[in-house]
Order: C-alpha cells, then structure tokens, then sequence
C-alpha cells in the first residue's frame, strides 16, 4: 500500500513537473516582438496647416479588429493623431457589434470631443448616432462605411469597392490584350458574400469584364481568411483544370489562395490580389508567385481621416484646395500596385 | 429522454457493458471485449461495423449517399470526370478538405458519445494554430510548433473537462465560454493579424505527398484509425459509451465517470491541436478568426454518421463519412459554378434527412414493413 501511494506520489511529480514546465515553455512562446510595422502617417512639414494649432479632442471608435485591415485602421488612426502636437486621441473600443459600438459611443459623446472619427459596423444601423451628434454640434467623420442620411456626417472618406473590380478587371483585360488571350477562362475568388462590399466589388468587375465579352468562369466566396481562401481556391483550381487569371478579394485571405495554387502546382494563370497588403506587395516584388498584381482599398484613409477630423476641428481647409472648408465627401482612387511601382507602394501595405 | 430514466430503450441498454449485476470495472470491461470478440466468431462482424448491426447499416446508407453525390457530379460535369486523372486528383482535394474537419470530429465524436458536446473546438484549433505561429514559437522550429499546438489544444480541452467534471457547469456553457475566450485570446496573441509560417517542414505537411497521397490524408487515416482501436478495442472505448449511455449505471459499475469525462475533453483538444497543425500548414497562416464555424461542422458530421446526440452510441467510421460527405457536397457545387448559399441550404437539408432517418429506427422499420408484407 505505501508502496503504491509513493508510486502514485511519484507519478504526479512526474505529472505536475512536465505540466508546469510545459506551461512556462509554452508562455514564452506567445512573444510577437518583430520589428512593428511602420504606421501610415504623414510627417508634419513645417508651415502651412501642419502648424500647431488650436488644440482639438478627436474622438475615435472603429470595430474590434478580427483580421489585418481592421487591426491597421485603428494603428494607423492612432499614429497619425500621435504625430500632431495639438490633437488628442480618445479611442473606445466598438465591441462585436453595432449595439455595442453605440453604446460605446454614448459614454465617447460625453467626454465632448470636438470631433468623431467613426468606422461603423454597419452605416446603416448607425446612422441615427451621426445624425445626435452632428445635432449636438460634433461633426462626425465617416470612415468607409456610409451613413445612408448625409445630415449624419460633416465628411465621408471611404475607399472604392466597385472601383476595385473595375481596377482588376482593367488589369486583366490589358494582360490578355497582351498575350492575346481571347478566350481567358476567369476565376473569383471573393469575400464574405453577405457583405455589400463584397457585392459591390464583383459587379465592379463583371461590369468591366463584360464591356471586353469576358465573363468570369467560376466564382467562390470565401470568408476573408487565409484558411478559409485556401480552401475554396483549392476547390476552385479542381473546377477549373486550367485558368487563364485569378482574382481574389482580399490579400489576407489571398495567403491561403496562394498557398493552396502551391500546393496544387499550378502555374499557368496570374493572380490579381486586392486591399494591398505588406505581404501581397513582397511577393509581387519578388515575382515568384502566381501574384502579380493587386489593387487597393488602403487603410492609409484612416491617417488621413484623422488629418483632416483635424482641419474640421480648427476650421481649416485642405491647403491645396481653394475652398476654405474640407470637402463632404472623398472616394480613394483604387491603384493597380504591379512589379513596376511596387516600391512606391511598399510603405502603404499593411 | 433522460439518460438516468429507468425506460431506456432497448437498444441503448444493449450497448451498455454494465448490464451484468454491477461488477469490478477492469473485469466488466474485459467481459465486454470478450463479448466484441465472441460476437465477431459468431456473426464475424464487418470491420467497419464496430459492434452494431445498426451502426453498419447506417454507414452502408452514408456510403450510398456518398456514390449518389459521386454520381451526380460525373452527370453534371461529365468533361471533367472523363479524365481519370482529374478523377483520381479530385478525390484526393475532397479528402484534404475534409482532413482538419475530420480530425476534429473524431474528438468530437468521443465527446459525444461520452454524453457531452464541445462547441469550443474552432476556437482551440484557432488559438492552437496562433500560439504555434508566433514569431516566438517559429524560433523553436517545427518541432516547437507542433510541441506548442499539440500542448495548447491538450491543455484548452482539460480545463473544458475540469470545468464540467469538477466545476459541474453543463458541457453546452462551459465550452460555449471557451469558444469565446480562446477566440478572444487568440485576437490578444495575435494583435488580431494573420501570421504567416515560414517554416518549410509545417507548409510542407500541406503540399508534400507520399506515393501519391497528401501526408494530410494520412494523418487523417491515422487519426480515424487510432480512434476506432480506441473507442471499439479498448476499456477507454467501452467505458466512454458507459458514461454517455447511463452516467448513473456507469458510476455503479464502478467507472470513475468524472475522471473519464476529463479524458473525453483533452482528448477532444489534442484532436484540435493536431488539427491546428494541419490547418496552419494548409494555409500556411493563422489567426483568431480561422476554424470558424468548425464546431458545427464537426457536430453535423458526428450526426449524420449516426453519433446520438444525447449520447451512448456512435461510431468513428460514421462521423467519418459524414465529413466525407459535407466535403463532397463542398466539391460538387464548387465545380459546378454553384453559389455558396445553395450549397448551405443543401447541407442543411442533408442534416435534417439525416437525424429524421435516425428517428425511424432500422428494425422497427423492417418490421413495419414486414408487418406489411412490403417485405419478403
């Protein structure tokens, strides 16, 4: 009997000890420290309206980020509004959904911000938010996803989905002009079916395809993640034994789509990507992927955003411009990023 | 349908070891596995059968639904089928899709016939496959990697088990919490971006093969393997389909039920884990949001492979096929250019098809017919 206890006795040091030092092996191994991503902020020059001015409380609140897009917005908002000597930053969390991002934004309205700087979950659910606080005399900038009402917002900044599918689509038709290629067989894969955006993008590209007589051959919606791009462009390539190009939404998941054209071997399309991220640019750069080109939708509109919730907050206009206020309302250009001027872009990527 | 209620069917009651007057648990278990070998000298039992009747013939259903999806796909897209290359190639993508799910679910299935359920199982790969990806773990090499997943997954799926045998929390809350949690922490770990591996032996796991085959599809072989032998050869097996069928007649029989719903629930996080490995390695990435939805891909699977949801009965080869089958659907609408709404509707019909034939029990089937004289 003692005999069996001390083995049980022993057997649980054994037990406890490989635990517990498992356990500390595992929590160092949750370090990410790399060199950070550079943030997307423009340098104060000297004169003009990068002077300092009067001070002024931004208030900023976009959704809880899940993948890189998001997750470079707020970095990017937040470093933005550290550049400038006048400005603070007052960030709160949006939480999951939208009845969490007005609550949130309730206890923002009454910390008097002179301006909001505000990534929606949804514009159209948040719409009666803009409309109180421009009531209240905040001007409310909108980023990205519209508020339906334009009373709801001072100024709109968002970037171009249907012009992405246009950018991509242009793209292609160029390469298959070149190849002459004149009956390319076309492959999409797109993001989250039930999202506008991702509507918007297609019909941008079908639209362009249509106006050349191309037409895409077989379309997959995958959900903005790399595993989830992996496996619907694995299924993809099996409908499509041979492709002449590809176009995938979003660079995130285009991780996982590149990875599953690897690991089918297949190399006789180009792949077009979208959103421009850091990794999406390298590969390009490199050029030894199916990768050769990708159109953005960057999160830069954020620095900007916050630029200019500045000028509104000291009732300034775009220095640029004549107009003496910042305009209502700024669509990004989607840029086609290829090996050629990739290093311009590099900085953007996120 | 309470398990403890004294008017368990039949069928259920046969599956009990512990029908014999309560006896020490070691012996019981061995009486059952003489019992498994006495019934296959007697009605020499298909390999695939595990112990019942039932369960083979379910599976003979799953394999005949599986040909009709086959079927359809070489109708529809007859250009492709006519290539046994693209046949041959096409059959090894359904089983790659269907590799990390069905990894998954072989915990999944454990967990069910145990009595329990596990909703956290897309939030463990997801937080497995982030903490082996960190630039940190990448430093250890392949072998940390899958050190850490492995580890991860184990550990995530104990404290699921502890929670509920000792905590005394229901299954459905206490892993519902850890899907919310493990997500939150990979996001947390993750600065909520995707990290891409760079280490060639984890992608290689994804785009290597071995005489023809993807090292993913033998994983899976040997996961299903491994949890056939665990579930139909050993006293574990007997005891898991004990506690799920009756905990109470369970405890009386002397199995020490909390200790081995623990087990049920770190085994179902090492699935995970080896999951995570594959999951990275197919996408060679991860972040917090992947494996979404995976619980319920796993949970449809077991179902439709005839797993009963309150418990006590199941087989691997059957969770098996039911993941063969959500992939090949998968594949089907894929290749016909079909959206991936209809695709969902159509899984969704096959789940309800699946538990409402579940419901018309086999044998009372073939007596109603025979009743009938539809039957010879």
């Amino acid at each position: 009997m003692t005999q069996h206890s001390r083995d049980l006795s022993r057997r649980r040091l054994l037990f406890g000890g490989a635990a517990v030092g498992a356990g500390v092996l595992l929590a160092g191994c949750t370090s990410n420290e790399a060199s950070p991503t550079e943030a997307q902020t423009k340098a104060a020059a000297p004169g003009g309206n990068a002077e300092p001015g009067q001070r002024v409380v931004i208030g900023f609140s976009a959704p809880a980020a899940d993948h890189g897009w998001i997750a470079a917005i707020t970095n990017n908002a937040k470093a933005q509004a550290a550049a400038y000597s006048d400005v603070e930053f007052k960030i709160v969390e949006a939480g999951a959904d939208a009845a969490a991002q007005r609550a949130a934004l309730g206890t923002l309205i009454s910390q008097k911000p002179n301006v909001i700087v505000l990534l929606p979950h949804d514009g159209k659910e948040l719409n009666a938010f803009g409309l109180e606080a421009m009531k209240a005399g905040i001007p409310v900038v909108n980023l990205d996803r519209a508020f339906p009402d334009a009373k709801a917002y001072r100024l709109q900044i968002k970037g171009d989905n249907y012009g992405m599918g246009v950018a991509a689509a242009t793209y292609m038709i160029e390469q298959f002009k070149a190849k002459g290629v004149s009956n390319p067989i076309i492959g999409e894969i797109a993001g989250m079916d039930e999202l506008e955006l991702t509507q918007e993008r297609s019909k941008g590209f079908t639209d362009t395809l249509a106006q050349a007589g191309f037409k895409v051959a077989n379309r997959r919606a995958a959900r903005f993640t790399a595993d989830s791009g992996q496996q619907e462009a694995a299924q993809l390539l099996q409908a499509l034994p041979k492709m002449d190009a590809l176009w995938n939404h979003d660079d995130d998941q285009g991780i996982g789509v590149v990875a599953a054209v690897n690991q089918a071997n297949r190399k006789e399309f180009f792949m077009v990507g979208g959103a421009g991220s850091k990794k999406a640019m390298e590969d390009i750069q490199a050029d030894n992927t199916v990768l050769k080109a990708t159109v953005t939708y960057s999160p830069s509109m954020a620095s900007s955003a916050i630029a200019l919730a500045r000028l509104i907050g000291q009732n300034k206009g775009m220095s640029d411009l004549v107009e003496l206020q910042v305009p209502k309302e700024i669509v990004l250009a989607s840029e086609t990023i290829t090996k050629e001027n990739v290093s311009n872009y590099l900085k953007l990527g996120f | 349908m309470s398990d403890t209620s004294p008017t368990a069917t039949p069928e259920r009651a046969a599956q009990l070891p512990a029908q014999s007057p309560p006896v020490d648990p070691a012996e019981t278990a061995a009486a059952s596995e003489k019992t498994t070998h006495g019934g296959a000298t007697a009605g020499r039992l298909s390999w695939w059968s595990g112990d019942s009747g039932e369960g083979a013939k379910r599976n003979l259903g799953l394999i005949g639904v599986l040909l009709v999806l086959i079927a359809i796909g070489a109708l529809t897209r007859s250009d492709l089928y006519s290539n046994p290359d693209w046949v041959w190639d096409n059959v090894l993508s359904i089983l790659k899709l269907a590799s990390v799910v069905g990894v998954v679910t072989v915990g999944m299935t454990f967990v069910i016939i145990g009595g329990g359920i596990d909703l956290s199982v897309g939030a463990i790969v997801a937080l497995a496959g982030v903490w082996c990806t960190t630039l940190a773990t990448q430093s250890y090499g392949a072998g940390g990697m899958i050190f850490s997943a492995l580890t991860v997954g184990l550990a995530v799926g104990l404290v699921n088990g502890l929670l509920i045998s000792y905590g005394r929390l229901v299954p459905f809350i206490a892993t519902l919490a850890m899907l919310v949690a493990a997500r939150g922490l990979a996001a947390e770990i993750s600065d909520k971006q995707t990290q891409v591996s760079d280490n060639q032996f984890i992608n290689g796991i994804a785009s290597n093969s071995l005489l023809g085959i993807p090292l993913l599809v033998y994983i899976l072989a040997a996961v299903v393997a491994a949890g056939w032998v665990l579930l139909n050869r050993t006293t574990f097996g007997r005891r898991t389909v004990a506690v799920g069928g009756n905990p109470e007649a369970a405890r009386l029989a002397g199995i020490n039920v909390k200790r081995h719903s623990v087990l049920l629930y770190a085994l179902s996080g090492l699935c995970c884990g080896i999951a995570a490995i594959m999951l990275t390695a197919q996408a060679t990435s991860a972040q917090a949001a992947m494996a979404n939805l995976y619980e319920l891909d796993a949970i449809a699977a077991a179902i439709i492979g005839g797993t009963l949801l309150s418990g006590g009965r199941g087989t691997i080869i059957g969770s098996l096929l039911g993941v063969i089958i959500f992939s090949t659907i998968t594949n089907l609408f894929a290749i016909n250019g079909l959206s991936t709404e209809a695709q969902n509707m159509v899984k969704g019909g096959i789940i309800v098809a699946a538990v409402l034939v579940q419901q018309v029990q086999f044998r009372s089937l073939t007596q109603f017919l025979g009743r009938n004289r539809l039957t010879t």
